[in-house]
């Protein structure tokens, strides 16, 4: 109980270079962080349900990333794979302030 | 209204391919529980033989994983067998003390392998080969130990062996039969395995008989019937299986060899039902995947009430899955007074074929060296075609389409994944599907073992009539696009276009960033066009090539500096060591190409790796120039007649960086031994006495190929020249990750000779080269120098645990 939502600054704006993942640790939680084509941020699990790939590696194109491993492809708005293939990773939310990046956990 | 309860017994392929069958009918109408003696969620029985193999892994070969029972609500008790039923209560006990009440129950408690019974089997160092506790079992022995006997020529047998061999073991084969796998072949083809399985390492004892394992608690070796003896520290029994029937016969379900069922897999006792390898249709029992996927799917619409085809019976077939060794067979394969056969044998080129005819229909067949023909064979086979039929075949192209016409819609095309005809059809005809890609990405058909595309083309071309045609069906970049490469090529110039996402704007793609397919082909593209203006798309580069090094399985990346020509000295080797120490490399590893490779580096420590190396990158992770791989040659070699370290190392140094549309491999060779295989390089250089042979398209992967010789020069300039038009012309003309050999064969072999060779053409396919070349710069460097690069692609952020109150 008790448990409150914190946001933690992780990057700024200007050093997150578009459709590019970074790799952020926070705790036990390693999260894929991506500036997308449209300036939106988003930050999901980074493993696809696959084969535990690290998807901050992959290949970004729109709303979707596809796994360096076996190209999977993954939602990085709702975490969905993408059919044919099946599963989901957990998203984060991000927030945006004065051009600081912080991730809501 | 409550679900009716449905339970499974065996979590194994028939039973579970069954359940999925079902919930595509009717998801909501059972409550499902399957009960499962093995530990794992279902899993790939067939693919057990590839992992021992090393061509996969066990998690690769899982079908349904645990996520799979838990989004289908399904409960599922693993590592727990079920040990009786109340056929009249209609309830199941487990020995995990568990009592589940069932309204349909599906027997799939498939086989057990047989163990001969003989003094000793039951010795330490004794283990069949079905699951994947075998698997280990094979493969921990092999750690620490030499010699390994395999009990069993069949399918089975011969693919344990083939897997001991890659772990390193020495392989004795003993067969009952005089050839090997004769349920199978006959004579002919079975001698013919046997030489090509010899000349891989195995050793056969045809002809005999175990009569005893000895040895204290651990196996030492085997005795035949004949008194002779040979030694084992490992011994699989691989005879055959048996259907596993025990439950089945104490809980009083009738069963004969397996437990009995009638054309809709219903056994003697009401709403219980058997399928796959535990069940026995028409004094039949398989053990093979197709029937007990048709049996499911028959099984499945019963079940859920539907009126569906009765299961009349499957024709068997065969084929090994040993690398190098294609062995196919199908139906009947033994002459008699009835039965006649075509044959061809072909001594010269290991190939061999049979066709059966029986009463004027093809009945059965057998291949071995060239199994091209399987699928159109076993068609037939299926649907009794006439002898007729078969030998217009030879001639007519339209066969293969009227073949797959005549196939029922729920014949399996895709046996990887359970694909069939009907679900391709559906699928092509809802989704107005008009190439293979399409069929692949929607169907799963043919994604995994790819055997199966001929057929899907086939279907593509059956379902849209004149719509389609194989011969001029594009080949869109990807699924973006309807565009080809030519095209895509074509307008880049045309239009003067140079980003990618002008591409995808101004070409009218379907998407509007494109994906991991047209993305970095389109980069490649437009660097290729516009070598010097055009600034190379990070983001656009499969991760390899963006972090100039190779990702692995655990998300660290493995390292391989530039050693030209192989030939390195002790500074360097000092410096890697330093390395290796310093950075705790878990793994260091000599590459095929001749280099040393430095595995499980974090991502942001690459570049103090590089830095603290101090050499250029080797490029292992590019589409572009891998290594060079040079012999000794004439300064140490007695039989080399030319210096192919020289050689080797000025190709290396001239082509470095360069990029290809997929990796390039070269080798330099000082005489025919040729120990650098130049043979199967995508380009080999061969010294004779006095000149050198240059040889193209060759390729030592998944599919082999020979290289070709292009040309005899004098002089190593003359090498240079014209192994700089040969890069440069495929670069201009090869698809995006379209390798040499594949290259060579579509655009053909005598069209780029004829390019080459001639003189005007070659030197401005070297200017154009040259001018790439030029603006190269070494990557590595370039990152250590860079902080904006580090930040941007290397450094991770790191927030320790923070304490939520």
């Amino acid at each position: 109980m008790g448990k409150t939502l914190q946001k933690i600054k992780v990057s700024t704006v200007n050093e997150m270079p578009k459709n590019l993942g970074k790799t952020v640790t926070i705790g036990s939680h390693e999260i894929a962080l991506f500036h997308l084509a449209n300036g939106e941020f988003r930050a999901i699990e980074n493993r696809c349900p696959h084969k535990g790939g690290v998807l901050v590696e992959g290949i970004v194109s729109g709303d979707h990333v596809f796994c360096p491993m076996h190209d999977w492809k993954i939602s990085v708005v709702n975490g969905e794979v993408q059919k044919p293939d099946n599963g989901c990773v957990k998203t984060f939310n991000v927030a945006i302030e004065n051009g600081d990046v912080y991730i809501v956990l | 209204m409550t679900k009716q309860k449905l339970v499974l017994i065996g979590n194994g392929m028939a039973g579970v391919r069954c359940i999925e069958e079902i919930m595509k009918i009717q998801p909501e109408r059972y409550e499902v529980t399957i009960f499962g003696s093995e530990p794992h969620p279902n899993y790939n029985r067939i693919q057990l033989s590839n992992v021992l193999q090393g061509a996969t892994s066990i998690d690769d070969i899982t079908i349904n994983d645990w996520n799979w029972y838990k989004d289908n609500n399904i409960t599922l008790f693993s590592g727990e067998t079920v040990t009786n039923i109340d056929t009249i209560k209609q309830i199941i006990y487990s020995d995990g003390n568990r009592k589940v009440e069932y309204d349909q129950l599906i027997l799939a408690t498939g086989s057990i392998p047989f163990i001969l019974p003989i003094n000793g089997a039951d010795k330490k160092g004794v283990t069949a080969f079905r699951n994947i506790e075998d698997c280990e079992k094979m493969i921990e022995y092999s750690k620490n130990n030499k010699k390994a006997a395999v009990i069993g020529g069949g399918l089975l047998g011969l693919e344990a062996a083939r897997g001991l061999l890659n772990l390193g073991m020495q392989v004795d084969v003993i067969h009952l039969a005089e050839y090997l796998m004769d349920r199978q072949l006959d004579p002919t083809a079975g001698k013919m395995l046997q030489k090509e399985l010899e000349s891989q390492g195995m050793n056969f004892y045809l002809g005999k008989q175990t009569q005893e394992i000895f040895g204290e608690t651990d196996v030492k070796g085997l005795r035949f019937s004949d008194g002779e003896e040979i030694s084992a520290d490992l011994v699989v029994m691989a005879v055959g299986i048996k259907p596993n029937i025990q439950l089945a016969k104490n809980s009083g379900i009738p069963v004969n060899r397996g437990i009995i069922v009638n054309d809709y897999m219903e056994t003697g006792i009401p709403n219980i039902y058997a399928v796959g390898e535990c069940a026995e249709h028409r004094e039949m029992v398989y053990g093979l995947v197709a029937p007990l996927y048709e049996q499911g799917k028959v099984l499945a619409k019963r079940i859920c009430g539907l009126k569906g085809e009765a299961y009349e019976g499957s024709v068997l077939s065969t084929k090994l899955k040993v690398s190098g060794v294609d062995v196919f067979s199908a139906g009947e394969i033994f002459e008699d007074e009835k039965a006649k056969s075509i044959k061809e044998f072909n001594e010269w080129n290991g190939t061999y074929k049979k066709v059966m005819i029986r009463n004027g229909k093809i009945s059965g067949a057998v291949l071995f060296g060239d199994t091209k023909e399987s699928n159109n064979l076993l068609s037939m086979i299926n649907k009794n075609a006439e002898v007729s039929e078969y030998l217009i075949a030879g001639t007519s192209e339209e066969l293969s389409v009227s073949l797959v016409s005549a196939m029922s819609n729920e014949e399996i095309i895709c046996g990887c994944n359970g694909v069939t005809k009907g679900d391709i059809v559906s699928a092509i005809e809802s989704k107005g599907l008009t190439s293979i890609d399409e069929v692949k990405s929607c169907t799963n058909a043919s994604r995994s073992c790819g055997g199966c595309k001929p057929l899907v083309g086939d279907i593509l071309e059956l379902t849209l009539g004149d719509d389609f045609s194989k011969s001029n069906q594009k080949e869109s970049i990807c699924t973006c696009t309807t565009l080809t490469r030519d095209e895509v090529v074509a307008e880049i110039r045309e239009k003067n276009l140079t980003h990618t996402r002008e591409v995808m704007n101004v070409l009218g793609w379907n998407t509007s960033d494109g994906c991991s397919k047209c993305k970095p082909a389109l980069n490649y593209y437009l660097g290729m066009i516009h070598p010097v203006e055009y600034e190379d798309e990070k983001e656009s580069r499969y991760v390899n090539e963006r972090l100039h090094a190779n990702i692995q399985k655990d998300g660290t990346f493995s390292v391989v500096p530039r050693m030209y020509g192989g030939v390195t000295n002790p500074d360097q080797l000092r410096k890697i060591a330093n390395v290796a120490d310093k950075y705790n490399v878990k793994l260091l590893k000599v590459t095929g190409g001749q280099r040393i490779d430095l595995f499980g580096v974090e991502k942001d420590d690459l570049p103090s790796v590089w830095a603290d190396l101090d050499m250029p990158s080797g490029y292992a992770y590019g589409k572009t120039l891998r290594t060079v791989k040079t012999c000794v040659g004439e300064n140490f070699c007695r039989f080399g007649t030319q210096d192919s370290i020289g050689l080797g190392i000025a190709l290396e140094k001239k082509f470095e960086r360069v990029g290809t549309p997929h990796k390039v491999k070269m080798a330099v060779s000082a005489c025919p031994r040729n120990c650098a295989e130049s043979g199967i390089k995508d380009l080999g250089v061969v010294g004779v006495d006095g000149a050198w042979e240059i040889y193209i398209g060759g390729n030592g992967g998944t599919h082999l190929r020979a290289a070709e010789l292009l040309c005899k020069v004098k002089t190593s300039d003359e090498v240079i020249e014209i192994t700089g038009a040969y890069i440069q012309h495929y670069r201009e003309t090869a698809n995006y990750l379209e390798r040499t050999s594949v290259w060579v064969e579509r655009v053909g072999f005598d069209t780029i000779k004829a390019v080459i060779g001639d003189k005007q053409k070659r030197i401005e396919l070297n200017q154009r080269l040259n001018e790439a070349l030029s603006v190269l710069q070494e990557p590595w460097k370039e990152i250590i120098e860079s902080n904006a690069i580090q930040t941007d692609l290397f450094q991770k952020v790191k927030i320790p645990v923070i304490s939520n109150k």
